[in-house]
């Protein structure tokens, strides 16, 4: 076979190891399982030969009733199409697998992340440790075996509702009372001092490594979880030399709210308003994205009109998520709130829209399987051609004109927390991030979904890789979002806005998918895994925000302190997202 | 570096600034308080100042807000209260925070179930607003309110609203949610009208 076939045709697993891996034939399974120890081998081989060079998505599921623990890798090319998985399985009481980080460094916080959730351990992996939950939670929540304090039943709806619902306050149910778990010989009195030491030594270890002849003092300094530039509540813990950077941690989970794990009690409808409070900036896409997923399991097309809502709602918001990170890179600048309020007021106009079509401003709870909740009325058509046609391209220019040779913003952005290309591959950066290093890597390109491929727009990418270049992107961005909604609202076409009739309980077949979307801050993926009952088995949110964190310390490790708010601006994050 | 472009940012935000007494002397006095003022500066040319002084002032809501549900009633001919809910638990079993809570009513003489609730209870701090019960309720029973002012000194004794705090006239609807509740008002007629047709005239029967 050529180079260019390799690179390009989706390669037969199955053929070419045969010994190690077997195609995935569960019904409405895709992809290859793949030998535990053979793992590594056959990843590099899809990374290096066949051309899958970003991880996209590691995620683990419980099959409890088999006593398997299945670890599901998607991986895509850069170069464009589709998503590929394959998945390894080991067993509950022995979850051991080889860790991709020496792969794909990317990995990293996922891994983590499915670590602390469900216990799987990766070997090699240079810090495991709990990332969302705190040192003191007992057990892995996702198992399915575990039961959150207070817990009710497996699946809502509860019976204890109807028909005879009494009542009971719900803070009256408090999860620290005497109904919590603590690991064996573990005292909630005495843990702070230990748990962070713990972190704080893999920041030394890292210098101790690199620099073993200097012998100077390098302090660990806390930026947050209180602090006005985290932008929520999220924790760095930076070590200095001087005003240097040496290494950094990010800590997060101080929102976690398990939200996967009250997915999976949700019946597959239920989740879709709890989708909205994950980047509660861009509620929108995140209906997209889940939609997305459970039609492809349910085998549903959402009608013609229908479509063109959902493209001018998900443009739309990625407008307004643009406007926020813009505005509040300015402000992490030291440009304090001035740009920001320029940019809600563009918000603040469009979520107008939002609540007219859906009822909310930014909860927007709009999409449902096969279609739409309500139908997008006259004068809101009418209200997103005025913004359209007429102000957001005049004010996205003001903007322009009003930062962008802003020679402050400039100083402070040109060069700093710069990311390569390979880099950015390699961490698994997604959306602005990884567009801004020069890589051109749009879902709404690469793997088109809903209509996307009738829509003329271009693929904004820097070539800098800097703070600076990921800011105009997001300009570009907003100006590619106009034109699309231009195109969009040209042809909104009248019509139904579901396919079939709208039920509160739908019917899912068994089966697995990966719906994905190209959201403002990344490529917003949920793994879902059904068996045929009304709540989803497995339901997983590949978090953009989240997974561009892990190209935080790369970008910091040499730049100041100051430089690090400004960086961690131009990944802007959502808390929402991040923790879940 | 020569600061140019820090001083042509620096007319933007002057602009800005003075464009809102320019607003006001050219609008005068009823850009602010009116709801024709308000209206304008929410339009899609406004300029200057954007903000709306509440509570003095509040942004009317569309009609497709949603804010906590409400029960509706119909007022009969004789002025008694004809409670629209059958208690077929479709909200209870639909909302996603699992916060509504209703009781059956039963029939004390014979044990069965009558379609009417004894009690109906929604926990409005859990609620997450969702509009998920009116959506799918089959009796045009439950809807979402427009009333967002709820603040109250003391959540645990008036943040779980029973049957009583719930209920509101269909009138109160209709008003609210004048489009919603014309087309649902003339699908039942529809129905009715389909009904009648399809039952055999009256004296045929048996
Ligand atoms: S409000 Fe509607 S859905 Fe809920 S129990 Fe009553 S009739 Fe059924
Ligand atoms: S609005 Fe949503 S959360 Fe609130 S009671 Fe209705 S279904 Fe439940």
């Amino acid at each position: 076979m050529s180079d260019l076939q390799t690179q390009t045709l989706v390669p037969q697993l199955d053929t070419i190891f045969p010994d190690w891996v077997r195609p995935d034939d569960r019904a409405g399974y895709q992809g290859y399982i793949v030998e535990t120890e053979h793992l590594l081998a056959v990843a590099k081989a899809l990374r290096d030969t066949y051309g899958y060079d970003l991880l996209s998505s590691v995620t683990g599921v419980d099959y409890l009733p088999e006593g398997k623990l299945e670890v599901v890798y998607h991986v895509f090319r850069t170069t464009g199409g589709p998503i590929f998985v394959y998945k390894v399985q080991v067993p509950r009481d022995n979850p051991v697998v080889p860790s991709l980080v020496p792969l794909y460094p990317g990995a990293e916080l996922q891994e983590r992340e499915a670590y602390d959730l469900l216990g799987i351990r990766f070997e090699g992996h240079p810090d495991l440790r709990r990332i969302l939950t705190w040192e003191g939670f007992a057990g892995h929540p996702l198992r399915k075996d575990w039961h959150e304090p207070y817990f009710e039943e497996e699946a809502k709806p509860y019976k204890s509702r109807w028909p005879e619902g009494q009542v009971r306050r719900a803070e009256d149910l408090n999860p620290f009372a005497d109904n919590v778990d603590y690991p064996a010989g573990f005292d909630p009195e005495s843990l702070v001092p230990d748990a962070d030491d713990t972190l704080y030594k893999t920041l030394f270890r890292v210098q101790q490594a690199q620099h073993p002849e200097i012998k100077t003092d390098a302090i660990v300094v806390n930026l947050g979880p209180q602090h006005p530039s985290t932008h929520g509540v999220f924790r760095m813990v930076a070590l200095l030399e001087g005003e240097k950077i040496l290494d950094l941690k990010p800590v997060m989970g101080y929102l976690h709210r398990n939200h996967e794990k009250i997915a999976e009690r949700n019946t597959f409808l239920q989740n879709m308003p709890f989708t909205d409070r994950l980047d509660y900036i861009a509620s929108m896409s995140n209906n997209f994205a889940y939609a997305l997923a459970v039609e492809k399991l349910m085998g549903v097309q959402p009608p013609e009109r229908a479509e063109y809502i959902r493209v001018i709602m998900a443009e739309l918001t990625r407008i307004v998520s643009h406007f926020i990170a813009v505005g509040f890179l300015l402000n992490d600048l030291g440009a304090f709130f001035t740009p920001s309020l320029y940019g809600i007021k563009e918000r603040e106009l469009i979520v107008d829209i939002f609540e007219m079509v859906s009822g909310s401003r930014m909860m927007c709870n709009y999409f449902r399987f096969g279609g739409l909740a309500r139908d997008m009325s006259p004068e809101a058509v009418q209200k997103t051609k005025e913004l359209v046609n007429d102000r957001l391209p005049r004010k996205i220019d003001e903007f322009d004109r009003y930062l962008t040779e802003n020679e402050i913003v400039r100083q402070r952005c040109e060069g700093v927390g710069v990311l390569t290309p390979e880099d950015a591959i390699a961490l698994s950066a997604t959306g602005p991030v990884l567009r801004a290093s020069g890589v051109p890597y749009d879902v709404r390109r690469a793997e088109p979904y809903s209509i996307y491929d009738r829509f003329e727009f271009d693929v904004a990418y820097g070539l800098h890789g800097d703070i600076y270049d990921r800011y105009l992107v997001r300009m570009e961005e907003m100006r590619q979002s106009v034109r699309i909604l231009k195109q969009a609202l040209r042809d909104l076409p009248e019509g139904p806005i579901m396919t079939g009739k709208p039920a509160y309980q739908v019917r899912v077949p068994a089966g697995e998918s990966y719906g994905r979307v190209e959201g403002p801050k990344g490529e917003l993926g949920f793994y879902l895994v059904s068996n045929g009952k009304p709540n989803p088995w497995r339901y997983h949110v590949r978090a953009p925000t989240f997974i561009n964190l892990t190209s935080l310390a790369p970008m910091s490790r040499g730049g100041k302190v100051a430089d690090v708010v400004a960086i961690l601006g131009s990944i802007d994050i959502v808390l929402g997202e991040v923790d879940r | 570096m020569n600061g140019k472009g820090i001083l042509s940012g620096l007319l933007i935000t002057l602009r800005h600034f003075v464009d809102t007494y320019l607003e006001d002397l050219k609008v005068g006095r009823k850009r602010y308080g009116t709801a024709e003022g308000i209206e304008m500066r929410r339009s899609s040319d406004t300029r200057g100042i954007f903000t709306i002084q509440y509570p003095e002032e509040k942004l009317p809501v569309p009609e497709e807000f949603r804010f906590v549900p409400f029960l509706v009633y119909d007022v009969k001919e004789d002025g008694e209260k004809a409670v629209r809910c059958t208690s077929c638990g479709i909200c209870a079993k639909v909302c996603p925070p699992q916060c509504i809570w209703i009781e059956r009513s039963v029939d004390a003489a014979t044990g069965k179930p009558i379609p009417t609730p004894a009690e109906f209870f929604i926990d409005v701090d859990v609620c997450m607003n969702c509009g998920m019960c009116a959506e799918f309720c089959p009796f045009d029973a439950i809807r979402m309110d427009h009333d967002y002012e709820m603040a109250s000194y003391d959540r645990h004794k008036h943040h779980i609203l029973n049957k009583e705090r719930l209920l509101k006239p269909a009138s109160y609807y209709a008003e609210i949610r004048p489009t919603s509740y014309r087309r649902e008002e003339a699908e039942k007629a529809a129905k009715e009208a389909a009904k009648a047709a399809a039952r055999p005239p009256a004296g045929t029967a048996a």
